[in-house]
Order: structure tokens, then sequence, then C-alpha cells
């Protein structure tokens, strides 16, 4: 709706919001492995996409580059189909949301918001009237003549954000906003960022390294491990139906199982043990031919005292109990998994209190609970 | 502390005298300064002002006399330094000279002290090091340098060869102040100021220069101070039309034994004293 918007959208956007597209997007600093490894990636506009990864994996430089902040070493970044690899930051019309919260200490709240407005040369009315609206949207009216040091950190965030989306940016890009706040605020900021993205419908782009922040906001997530892309996919996708082990161990807990060939028929054997594997289990990632692992989810893995007693049809293993944590609403057993003594988890109910330490047991789950992934 | 040591039955004498002495401290909230420091403090603070406790009243004495202490009260020295046009010429001049000078020692620092921000390492160390070696070179070395580089360059006795020479010598005092007020510069508010379309230029308006605007002051000052006094660089580069006011007091002095120095002495003097205090006027936004 900004003016400038309109000049340079092409005709290709049609949903509201920007989709952001980058080919071959390669950022190398002369090291041993470049930060940002030939990642291509679709962010289609309105989405949610969230950048998660370990530290060191490049989901900030990728950022970066979007931003502008880094120059490109080689592909391209397009905004609604138009090339902005080359622009600088100020002309790429892209909000910014930092970890410590970047306001300028010498404004008010209301000086902070306009910052944007009067770059873009507005009649003062017009700033004053969106100023009061965007701090109405995060909630912080009244503040308008604080500075920010007398505001608390979930505050200032909060003005950080109504000041990176005042403008109505092409995107909003989020750099880890809540690794800073305590856990409380970090969860009420979440529900806060996730209703803004509902009303202002334009495309978010989050960085972290925290998965179940991931979890909780992204309408897609993109899983990097160093330098690369390791899968893209709905937290849902991601979480059930990871292709590898990375992504596995990555988003929640998961009893792994690592085969140390692949799978290609339909059964699978781990320390003696033989399992049914289920077809639509298999990751479609070759990796899974030569070197696959079995992963189950800690909720899918049930406990018996014997194998007899486990559901037909399931597979098993022998486990032995090694802790039980009472987690309020659930247990969760610890267990020693199969010959070897693989560290492994079952959530049980929380009135569950039948096990204890050392107790011998069987663990099952369904076939097609499991994922086979490549390892 | 006290608390620790009365846990312990066994130490209770300890505890006494423990527990009086840090009340003791704890009613100064900072250790006490001992006698002896106060006596060296007075005397170095006498040292310094005890110039000025004798000029400024000499410049009072009158005409005739150049006498402490003095035998009248008089304004005619004054009077003599506002109206002869030597004086106030000189006067006017070193003014001209320092305020030029001072501007473009502030711009050419301030954007050294960015540039070298920017940059890290031994290149960065270097250009500061070439940046600073006026503070450190002998006065006369500087003076004789820019004396020969001048005669060549038909710059000797022009305002402009003042102004450059001046400025060089001002450069230190910014590139010092700014560079020390960038070390509290969150360098992220660069990028926030860009994501909300500021082109650099604009940022540096916006956000840098006011944030580093006492830096930039006090810089400022001190290269119009270091210009205001500066007598040896002057004395090389003047000419029978255009003195600087050192230069006339030196004159002053050794020519022409003139009391009206004793005013213009004064004068500079507080004039200075007041421009130093300024940058502690100016106060940050209010913050809490």
């Amino acid at each position: 709706m900004t003016t400038t918007t309109a000049a340079d959208a092409p005709a290709t956007a049609t949903r509201q919001g920007t989709q952001i597209r980058l080919e071959h997007v390669t950022k190398d600093y002369g090291l041993a492995t470049p930060a940002v490894d030939d990642i291509s990636l679709t962010i289609e506009p309105g989405e949610f996409m969230t950048l998660l990864g370990p530290s060191g994996s490049g989901k900030t430089t990728t950022l970066n580059l979007i931003a502008g902040f880094e120059s490109l070493s080689a592909g391209t970044i397009a905004l609604n189909g138009a090339d902005v690899g080359k622009l600088p930051p100020h002309k790429r019309d892209l909000g910014m949301l930092f970890q410590n919260y970047a306001l300028f200490p010498h404004m008010t709240v209301a000086q902070n918001v306009a910052y944007p407005l009067r770059e873009r040369r507005m009649p003062k009315d017009v700033i004053r009237a969106k100023v009061q609206a965007v701090l109405e949207l995060v909630q912080l009216t009244g503040r308008d003549d604080n500075y920010p040091t007398q505001l608390s950190g979930g505050q200032q965030q909060r003005v950080a954000l109504a000041r990176a989306i005042v403008f109505d940016p092409k995107a909003l890009l989020l750099d880890e906003p809540l690794g800073a706040l305590d856990r409380n605020l970090r969860g009420a900021l979440q529900a806060e960022i996730r209703r803004i993205h509902r009303e202002v419908g334009s495309t978010f782009v989050f960085v972290t390294h925290d998965q179940e922040e991931a979890m909780n906001l992204s309408d897609r997530i993109a899983l990097f491990n160093t330098g690369r892309i390791e899968q893209v996919g709905s937290p849902e996708e991601l979480y059930r139906a990871p292709e590898t082990l990375f992504t596995a161990r990555f988003l929640g807990d998961s009893n792994v199982f690592e085969l140390g060939t692949g799978v290609t028929g339909s059964s699978a054997g781990w320390q003696g043990a033989t399992w049914a594997v289920d077809p639509g289990t298999v990751s479609t990632h070759p990796g899974v031919l030569t070197n696959a692992a079995i992963v189950v989810r800690p909720e899918d893995l049930g406990i018996t005292t014997t194998a007899a007693k486990a559901p037909a049809g399931s597979n098993t293993v022998t486990a032995v109990v090694t802790d039980v944590e009472y987690m309020g609403s659930y247990r969760t057993a610890m267990l020693a998994l199969g010959p070897s003594g693989v560290t492994g988890r079952a959530r049980l109910d929380a009135f569950d209190s039948t096990l204890s330490i050392g107790d011998e047991v069987v663990a099952h789950w369904r076939p097609e609970r499991q994922r086979i992934v490549a390892a | 502390m006290s608390t620790d040591t009365a846990l312990e039955p066994g130490t209770e004498t300890a505890y006494v005298t423990a527990g009086r002495k840090g009340r003791r401290r704890r009613d100064r909230s900072v250790d006490p300064i001992p006698w002896w420091q106060w006596v060296v403090g007075i005397a170095v603070a006498i040292y310094f002002i005890l110039p000025t406790l004798f000029v400024i009243p000499m410049s009072f004495g009158g005409n005739g006399s150049f006498q402490f202490p003095p035998k009248e009260f008089s304004l005619d020295l004054y009077v003599n330094f506002f109206s002869n046009p030597k004086w106030i010429g000189s006067l006017g001049n070193s003014l001209v000279v320092a305020v030029l000078a001072s501007l473009l020692a502030t711009v050419v620092g301030t954007a050294a002290a960015l540039g070298l921000h920017q940059l890290t390492g031994r290149l960065s160390q270097f250009l500061r090091t070439i940046l600073m070696v006026s503070m450190v070179t002998p006065a006369i070395v500087v003076a004789v340098a820019v004396y020969v580089s001048f005669l060549q360059w038909h710059l000797v006795g022009s305002i402009g060869g003042y102004v450059l020479a001046h400025a060089a010598i001002g450069v230190p005092f910014v590139l010092v102040s700014v560079t020390s007020a960038l070390g509290g510069f969150d360098a992220k508010l660069l990028r926030a100021s860009a994501s909300l379309g500021a082109t650099p230029w604009r940022t540096f308006l916006r956000v840098t220069l006011p944030l580093i605007s006492r830096g930039v002051l006090t810089g400022a000052v001190f290269a119009f101070v270091t210009s205001l006094d500066e007598v040896v660089i002057a004395l090389f580069l003047r000419s029978p039309f255009f003195q600087t006011l050192p230069v006339q007091m030196y004159t002053a002095v050794t020519v022409e034994v003139d009391p009206t120095i004793a005013a213009a002495s004064s004068l500079v003097v507080v004039t200075v004293t007041l421009l130093l205090l300024i940058p502690l006027l100016v106060r940050r936004p209010k913050r809490r």
C-alpha cells in the first residue's frame, strides 16, 4: 500500500506479502567451508518461515544476505521476482528485528517508531496517526514519550517490532528477537508475534536456534546444517517425517537405532532384533540405501514387562530402566535400549508409577510410527 | 562481613574491631583520603593557579605600572587592549583562525575516528599513529617543517596557512575524544537505521552524530583552544600584515615591554577556562 511497493512490485504479487526467492545463494568468507553454501529456498507471500539451526549453521548469515548487510558471493535473491542482490539495505524496504532491540537511545518511543516514516518524508499528521495505530497493535499506547531505557526488555522489543512494521515493509526479518528475554516473556511475545503476523499478513522470516520456538511459530521451517539446508517443511513434517538423523535429533527427543547399513526390503535388523519396516515410513533421502537409522519418538514408545505382552505386530526391543523423571503432566522413563544399552526415553502417563530404576522391560512401537532416516 | 564473623563465637574481639572499622568506612561510602594526599593535591592545585593569581590583579594595575602587587586599580590596560588595533586585530585573527582550524580539525578528526572504528588490525593502528604524530612531535620540529613546506606553497603569512597548520595539530584531540565516544556506540543501530530506509548519510546525521556529539564537541573545544594559544608555528608563519594574539603577546614581552599583555593574558585564561567547561554543561538526553 505504500507508494514505493506499488512501483516496484510486478504483477505476479497477487497475495498480500512478498515472495522471497533465494537461488544458489552462497556466502564464502574464504574459510574451509562457505558460511552459506548454495542455498535455494522460496518463501511464499505471507508465509512465516523460520530459519532454524545450531550456531554457525549459516541461518543468520542467510538473513543478513536477504537484508543486504552481507554481500552475495554467488546466487540471486529476488523479492517478488525483482532481483535485489545488489541493492543496499536501505533500498530493500525490509523491516528487521534484532536480538538486542537496537532502539535509538536518544529518541523517545514515538520518535523511534516514526523514524522510518520520517525517512520516507510522510506528512506529520499521517506519521502521528500511523505511530498511534501501530503502538496500539503492539499494546504500548501511552508510552510515547518514554525513552527506551525506561522500558523493560519485553516492552523495548515491542517498540522495535512497531518500528519495523509501521512502514509496511515488503517483509519482516527477525534475528533471534526473543533470545534476550526470560522464559515467560518469551512465551508472551511469541503469541504476540503470531497474532501480529496474522493481522499484518506480510512475509516473516524468523531466525532462531530454539526448536520449540520454531515449532510454535512457523508455517514452515528451513533447518540449516553447516551452511546448507537440511530439510524444509511444516513443523509437523519435520517432526514426524525427518529425512535425516540430524533433523530427527534437532527437533524434539528421539530414540535412535543406528543400523550401520542401508534399508531396502520390508525388514531391518538391529543388534540381533529384526523389525518390520512400513514402506511409508522410509525417507526418500538416498542416504537411506547405504546407511540408515530408525527413529522412534518417546511418545510412540510403549513399555511392557515381557515381549509376549507387547501388542501384536509391533516392533520390540529389550530395555533397562535407568531413571524415571516426573514432569508434572507426564513421566519420562530413561532407558538403556538393547544389548549395547543405547540411551533412550519413553513418555509415560503421569499416574503410571509402576516402573522403578533397574527394571528389565520390553519397549515396543508400531512400525508405522517409526521413521527410517539417513544416518 | 559482620554476619560471617558473628557465626564464629571464638573470634569475639576480632569481630568488634572489624565491625567498628567497617562502619566508619560505610559512613563515608568511599575509602577515606589520607591527609598527605590532601596536602599534595592542594599544593599542586596552587602551583597551577599561581600565575593566574598574579597576572589577573596585575591586569588591573594601570598603564604605567607593570608590577605586583598593583599600586592602583584601573581599567587602562583593558581599554588599551580593546582600542589598539595591534591587540584587538590580532585577537580577531586568532579567533578566525581558531574557528576555521577547529572546524576543519573536527570534520577530519571525526571522519577519521569513524573510519578507523570500522577498520581493525595493523592498518588501523598504523593510520591512528600517523594521525597522532603531531601530538608527540616537539612543537619546534612541526613548526620548522610547516614553515619549510609552506614557503614553497606560498602559504606563509596567509590565513589559510594558519588554518591548515592549526587544524593538523587539532586533529589528534578530535580523534581521541570521538574514538572514546564511539566505544559505547552500538553498531547494530546502523543496521537498524538502514533497514528502516535511511541512507548512510542520513543515518550519520540522525543516529551516529547525536550519540557521539559529546565526543565531537569535546574534541572541537580542545582543537579550538589549542589553536588559540599556539605560538611556535604562529611565530614562523607570521607576516607584518597577519599575526595572532599569542604572537602579539610574545612580541609585547620580548620587544615592546607592553603591560597590556597582562590584560590579554587574563582574557585568554578566562575565555579558555569557560570554553573547556562547555562539554561539561552539555547533558545527554534525559535518561533514568
